[in-house]
């Protein structure tokens, strides 16, 4: 595979073998040890340095554990209420649309609360990145069913698993707004691996390249761990993540 | 340049949105207030001044772009009616909490529920006492003609900019839907956003440069003192408005032996009710508030050491009575009238209604 680099490749004399971007700030990260946040904080802030383009970024933070993302990212951001964050990127890039502008967001605020906010700026095209971190549960408020918890999954809210037939399936958000006109680019990545890190920040790459020409609405779906809220080790969240959610959440380009 | 016009309220203040240089106005549509949009729809302001106007999938998601604009410096607006408003008060409650400045209109129809599309008031505890969560105020402006609708856009983002804070325009069908004479202000430039960055750089989102740390738009403090800090830091504000900020009109108070207060269409409909008293020999004035928060409570004190009763007028079940009440403080009678429900009282009932409960009681 082309993007797997050597390890000559990668170790250069002389050289540092990793440098933390400056748009991270050095606040420590609020995150639990061995959430998936943290690497997709620091890729979409690496895409952002690459691209040149921090100081004409506006982020937009949710409700949710990334709700601090502010603290962490050293950009210019905005907090938005609990899923409504596409609706303030709209107000944002609509009058300032020569900025750079981005939501990141949870699966309970893209998917449950802010279901409305998310399908009708899709279907505008509004020319912003979204960024879904998909973990299938509501970690931030300690473990609650998600729209995206699987079936059979048990959360505090969902204590004898997930009941389809009471509490519906796990939505997929991303197959729905790729079909909207306005949807340029949708995606599901992960980042526990360093292969798929690498994807994931490719596919960030190119929204962020999408906005900048102008193409409307570019989705990118992380598929997380939440290992607090799934109550497991880091180690074994990642591996029930491969088994359990990338066949009801499989990963690859949707559209674009 | 300035102009005169024959317009609805509601299409006034769409007109003068676009003449105060407003950058973008994020709106959904409800009756009776519909024509607002409408109005900007077909005028497209952006080929006029560059000012955006966008159809909200929601009065939710509306008050929320209002919110990411204001967040950025630029001048936003939205505007509803009661249900409407309803919906908006989680996003007021952030925006008054980020201390964002914007505009928000109500023209207010009957409720409660999805009532009536006909006029009402009975949104002034919403508008004054909070509506949304916390401890917040709106600075509340409340028209009681065209030419008032069109004059308190430009005045409200002065003063939502001046002091960083939402300012609502709490009108009611009957001055959204009448037509009268207009004299539209002439046109403002809108900010270029070199000149935003200048004079909002301190705090608004407009891209981080090298030169400053990050502007963080938030309301979320999650260690209780620093949350009592920033409470602190909104009510030395909102004091500063109430020392202020205090607008209202008197009319016929220098002899008056009794008054009417009354703001909105009810002044109008009080104004007329005041005529037919004094023919009958009755001095009566009539005080009417502008601002509604912050609320001529010493004015109407002042007034009470004067007159022997006072009459509210309003087309709720009796609201702002209670803040007129706690003016007088129990020094002298204080009584309230009104229709509700869409039904607006006539200048006949409101007049037989003070010597009835004031004069005759």
């Amino acid at each position: 595979m082309a993007e797997i680099l050597t390890p000559e490749e990668i170790i250069k004399q002389g050289e540092p073998v990793f440098v933390k971007t400056k748009l991270m700030t050095d606040n420590t990260l609020s995150y639990c040890p061995g959430c998936g946040h943290g690497v997709a904080h620091r890729i979409t802030m690496e895409v952002l340095e690459e691209m040149g383009i921090g100081d004409q970024t506006i982020g937009v933070a949710p409700v949710g554990c990334s709700v601090l993302a502010y603290e962490f990212m050293n950009i210019d951001m905005q907090q938005a209420a609990h899923g409504r964050a596409p609706a303030v990127a709209t107000g944002i890039k609509r009058l300032f649309p020569e900025k750079y502008v981005f939501t990141y967001q949870g699966d309970g605020d893209l998917a449950a609360i802010g279901t409305a906010e998310t399908i009708h700026a899709c279907n505008r095209g509004e020319n912003i990145v979204i960024i879904f971190v998909n973990n299938g549960i509501y970690g931030m408020t300690g473990g609650q069913m998600a729209p995206t918890t699987l079936e059979g999954m048990v959360s505090s809210t969902s204590p004898h698993g997930r009941d389809v037939e009471m509490m519906g399936s796990p939505i997929k958000m991303t197959e729905m707004v790729a079909t909207l006109p306005g949807v340029c680019f949708a995606t599901r990545q992960a980042v526990h691996k360093p292969g798929l890190v690498r994807k994931a920040k490719k596919a960030i790459r190119k929204a962020f390249e999408n906005q900048k020409d102008k193409k409307g609405t570019s989705i990118v779906e992380i598929v997380s761990n939440c290992n607090s809220g799934w109550k497991m080790t880091p180690v074994d969240s990642n591996i029930w993540l491969e088994e359990n959610m990338l066949p009801v959440f499989p990963l690859g380009d949707i559209k674009g | 340049m300035e102009e005169v016009r024959l317009m609805k309220g509601n299409e006034a203040i769409a007109e003068a949105a676009i003449r105060a240089g407003v950058d973008g106005y994020f709106g959904y549509p409800i009756t009776p207030q519909s024509e607002i949009i409408e109005y900007l729809m077909l005028e497209q302001p952006h080929l006029r001044t560059g000012m955006q106007v966008l159809q909200a999938e929601s009065e939710v998601a509306a008050i929320n772009m209002v919110y990411g604009a204001a967040g950025c410096g630029k001048k936003a607006m939205t505007s509803s009616s009661s249900p409407g408003i309803s919906l908006k008060l989680e996003g007021i409650s952030y925006i008054a909490a980020s201390e964002l400045p914007c505009l928000i209109v109500n023209v207010q129809r009957g409720g409660p529920g999805l009532g009536t599309i006909q006029p009402s008031q009975a949104d002034y505890f919403q508008a004054v006492k909070g509506g949304g969560h916390g401890d917040y105020r709106l600075l509340v402006l409340a028209p009681a003609s065209v030419q008032e609708m069109a004059d308190f856009v430009d005045l409200s983002f002065e003063l939502a900019f001046k002091y960083r804070t939402p300012v609502m325009i709490l009108s009611d069908g009957v001055i959204g839907q009448m037509m009268e004479k207009v004299v539209l202000p002439p046109q403002k430039e809108r900010l270029s956003n070199e000149e935003l960055i200048k004079k909002y750089g301190s705090w608004a989102t407009t891209g981080k440069p090298a030169s400053r740390e990050r502007n963080i738009i938030t309301s979320l403090e999650l260690k209780s003192e620093r949350q009592e800090a920033h409470n602190h830091k909104l009510q030395a504000k909102y004091k500063e408005i109430s020392e202020n900020e205090v607008r209202f009109e008197k009319l016929n108070c220098d002899d008056a032996e009794y008054l009417i207060v009354a703001y909105g269409s009810s002044a109008r409909i009080s104004q007329k009710a005041m005529q037919i008293g004094r023919e009958k020999g009755i001095k009566v004035g009539v005080l009417r508030p502008i601002t509604l928060w912050p609320f001529p409570s010493d004015e109407i004190n002042k007034l009470a050491d004067q007159v022997k009763g006072i009459l509210t007028v309003e087309m709720s079940a009796g609201q702002m009575v209670e803040d007129v009440r706690l003016a007088v403080n129990g020094k002298i009678k204080v009584e309230y009238f009104g229709r509700y429900g869409g039904m607006i009282p006539s200048p006949n009932e409101v007049i037989e209604a003070l010597e009835q409960k004031l004069i005759g009681g």
